[in-house]
């Protein structure tokens, strides 16, 4: 598997040093590459290890977002240690969740809707928050610093984001070789098997779902602190829940790659084609070719483009014996 | 000395008495046979035993702990699994990944679970397909693959539901082979089965249940021969017909 | 607590909870014979809504009198998604039938935003504004003709599968698929016909509401998941528990006005189906599945 290792340390080789022929627009699109790709991971240690499809997930980026916000505005507390305790609060609602739907026995659809219901009770509740902003949101201000987590120029996101992007990968390769991840899988492969099998089924649930949690909080400081605007409806809205959940679908759900693949391939469509229309008058436009591709995928694609994708590179990558 | 005893185990499902005082022990290193008519409530029995069901009434010891009340994967972790009548193969990964998580029972590293791993898959005849998805297995594989599983959490009573159904006799010997061996390497076993070939080659004792009940015990030799297990198989008509 | 506030609450949420149950209908229909969760459903009343409010302005037809239309319209629609996309997730483990379903939803609040804009657009219609005393309660003449014609609407959906030959197919193929087809049935087209019959069952629930709010692309959502609320509330894919659900949560979402803003009236809405999901999971009157 050398060929394979050489492989990956080219491309990171490459995603580093390419900002060296960027302009900042361009930069700004891999910013969000990586970004989406990060989220859609943090996501995929829920659905796609441990298959408990969550449409609710822009819940912990909202958490994550609000949480370090608030933290630097009343107190000054940077956002370096506000991720901290916004992955705390994440994961603090993530187990309450996870005890309701796990404890009760809520599967499958039931489980779909109460994180759908988590994430608009809370965005009900703190839009009508004085201190969160309530109905018009919180605008950050620009002060960059690295304490403030605040940049000029996308570069410096572009390598913070590259660094999320990577430790997720990391993070994710080790649990799926720990026996964590080989329990997880199992739970989604066949949870009452699993008990037989002396997996204790609730304890690795929560697990599952507080790891996610706290992971996908993360990337609601990075937003926040990258977009500069705080609303309810964006942070915790349907829109941004069905948004991060595209990415890992498409790329392969419960893989390595898929996240980071499929925002290779949407997010450039994305940007672009939102610029494109959106300046033609043509708003919404992206999203209908995002709804069409996402069908397609799944009808003809179920596994993710990550089949096609290793069916190409591995006649590349084997080791010549 | 046993290793599993239950007593007066009761199961009602709403109205239907399913289990009705159910009393038995399995020796230690034992092949105990648990056979009876379709609907007679063995693999409630089990699911009893394992954990995925809580009988009403009745006790149930294992190794001398009780049971009764206990999750699943806590039985497990006591020394008990047991196999499925459908067989629930994790169907997307391979078989060695399959066996791996039965392997990881009991706080096993990493490493000494790989090889018990590869060792059972061995000993099961699976060593070819390892890589395989288990969905790509045709049933006779599957039910080797269930029994991997179970085997690699090292059990010390093994439940074995139907294992033989739906193979051919070829395949009927194989799995008489393997269980001996297994119970030759130490494990008790309660076997549910209806191939009567391997019900008589395997089992040191037999009990026969109807309607939730004991009706009958014994080598298998008399349990053939018992009039009552007959009429619950075969009728009453067949039993006076016989004469 | 001022007693004929809460009965004007009470009779407010009735009537609107008439509406929520035949919304929740069609979605406790497509769920009853196809097994599917419609996640684009808001959305499919929320174009029939368009449809109907484009009628009335371009050809000056009263969305009551254009109903049968856009009905038919909507029904078609449903027909052409469920032949197309969602017969072939049918079998697909429902984590795989989510994503086509909510895409579906994407795809017809993008389209209500390219063809129609993003403001809110409010038809006013002859009884918009009228309204009718009785003792000292007021009601809505819109809301109360919305709510006899969805009980009608009810009904007749009622009749129409019990009676019809076409929906005693309908009950067959969602009892046992295999059995419907071994005695014959087409069931890839009872199931187009079913899916146009559920979307059709909310657009009219979406016409009769075109009088009683504004539109805007994004509603779509909302009522998504208020359905989803009732379904549960009543047993999926039990269609009498869609009227009730919609009638308790009616006058519960009414109700809690005298104690909370009316903004958060969704997480009474929220709270109540978690509730449910979680002590009583089949539903009031207890559902499929």
């Amino acid at each position: 598997m050398k060929r394979y290792h050489i492989f990956l340390l080219m491309a990171l080789l490459i995603l580093v040093v390419l900002p060296l022929f960027l302009d900042n627009y361009i930069l700004g699109i891999f910013v969000m590459i990586f970004f989406w790709a990060y989220v859609g991971q943090s996501w995929n240690v829920l659905t796609g290890y441990t298959g408990h499809i969550s449409l609710g997930h822009a819940l912990y980026i909202g958490v994550g977002a609000y949480t370090s916000t608030y933290l630097a505005q009343a107190f000054g507390l940077s956002p370096w240690f506000g991720m901290i305790a916004g992955g705390v609060v994440a994961a603090g609602i993530a187990i309450f969740l996870g005890f309701l739907g796990f404890r009760f026995g809520l599967r499958g659809v039931y489980f779909v809707i109460l994180t759908i219901a988590f994430a608009e009770i809370t965005r009900l509740i703190v839009s009508h928050v004085e201190a969160l902003g309530s109905f018009s949101g919180i605008f950050l201000d620009f002060e960059p610093s690295f304490w403030n987590f605040q940049f000029s120029g996308n570069l410096p996101y572009y390598y913070i984001s590259l660094g999320m992007m990577l430790f997720s990968l990391a993070a994710v390769a080790i649990i799926e070789r720990s026996k964590l991840g080989r329990y997880i899988v199992a739970i989604r492969e066949d949870e009452e098997a699993a008990q037989a099998l002396g997996v204790n089924t609730f304890k690795y649930n929560m697990l599952a779902i507080a790891i996610s949690a706290f992971m996908t909080s993360i990337a609601g400081v990075f937003y926040a602190n990258y977009i500069f605007y705080l609303h309810p409806n964006s942070m915790f809205g349907m829109s941004m829940s069905i948004e991060l959940i595209l990415r890992p679908i498409v790329g392969g759900l419960g893989t390595l790659f898929g996240p980071l693949i499929g925002s290779f391939l949407l997010t450039p469509l994305s940007e672009i084609s939102r610029a494109y229309f959106a300046k033609g008058g043509l708003e919404g436009l992206h999203l209908v070719l995002y709804g069409i591709l996402a069908i397609l995928v799944v009808l003809f694609m179920p596994k993710g483009i990550i089949v096609y994708v290793r069916r190409f590179l591995d006649p590349l990558l084997r080791d010549k014996t | 000395m046993s290793i599993l005893i239950a007593k007066d185990i009761t199961k009602r499902f709403g109205g239907l008495l399913a289990v009705n005082r159910l009393s038995f022990e399995l020796a230690e290193g034992e092949i105990l046979g648990l056979i009876g008519p379709n609907g007679a409530g063995k693999t409630t029995v089990f699911n009893c035993l394992s954990g995925f069901l809580t009988p009403e009434e009745g006790s149930m010891r294992l190794g001398g702990n009780a049971i009764k009340g206990l999750q699943p994967y806590q039985i497990c972790q006591m020394g008990m699994a047991r196999t499925f009548q459908i067989v629930k193969p994790f169907p997307t990964i391979s078989v060695f990944d399959n066996v791996m998580v039965g392997a990881l029972a009991h706080g096993t590293s990493l490493q000494a679970a790989k090889a018990v791993s590869l060792d059972i898959i061995e000993s099961v005849g699976l060593w070819k397909m390892r890589d395989q998805e288990a969905q790509g297995l045709p049933l006779p594989l599957r039910k080797r693959l269930e029994m991997a599983r179970a085997l690699a959490t090292r059990p010390n009573v093994l439940l074995l539901d139907e294992v033989m159904a739906g193979l051919n006799p070829t395949e009927v010997d194989e799995m008489i082979d393997l269980i001996k061996q297994v119970n030759q390497d130490g494990v008790s076993v309660l076997l549910i089965e209806h191939v009567m070939r391997g019900v008589m080659a395997l089992s040191q004792r037999v009990i026969v249940i109807n309607y939730g009940e004991r009706i009958a015990e014994g080598v298998p030799d008399e349990i053939v021969k018992n009039p009552l297990v007959i009429e619950a198989y075969l009728g009453k008509e067949f039993l006076r017909a016989q004469g | 607590m001022d007693a004929t506030l809460t009965i004007q609450l009470i009779i407010q949420g009735i009537l609107l909870g008439g509406i929520y149950g035949l919304i929740a209908m069609g979605l406790s229909l497509i769920f009853g014979v196809m097994g599917v969760i419609n996640f684009a459903h808001g959305q499919m009343m929320v174009m029939a809504m368009y449809v109907s409010y484009w009628i009335f302005v371009l050809l000056g037809l009263d969305p009551y009198l254009s109903l049968i239309i856009v009905v038919a319209v909507i029904f078609v629609m449903g027909y052409v998604i469920q032949a197309t996309v969602v017969n072939r997730i049918i079998d697909y483990p429902e984590a795989m039938q989510v994503l086509p379903l909510v895409s579906i939803g994407l795809i017809l609040e993008n389209l209500a935003l390219l063809l129609w804009g993003p403001d809110h657009r409010s038809p006013q219609t002859i009884l918009s504004l009228e309204s009718i005393w009785i003792g000292p309660i007021m009601i809505d003449v819109s809301r109360l003709i919305a709510f006899v014609l969805a009980i009608f609407f009810t009904i007749l959906i009622f009749l129409f599968l019990k009676k019809t030959n076409i929906g005693k197919c309908i009950r067959a193929a969602s009892d046992n698929r295999m059995g419907a087809i071994l005695v014959g049935i087409d069931v890839n087209r009872i199931y187009n016909a079913s899916f146009g019959l559920g979307a059709a069952t909310t657009a009219a629930a979406g016409v009769l509401l075109l009088p009683l709010m504004p539109i805007s692309p994004h509603m779509g959502h909302d009522f998504t998941l208020t359905a989803f609320i009732v379904v549960i509330l009543g047993g999926m894919g039990n269609l009498l528990g869609a009227l009730v659900g919609g009638l308790i949560l009616g006058v519960a979402e009414l109700v809690s006005t005298l104690f909370l803003p009316a903004t958060l009236k969704q997480v009474v809405s929220f709270s109540i189906l978690i509730i449910i999901m979680l002590f009583r999971p089949q539903g009031i009157l207890g559902g499929k599945k």
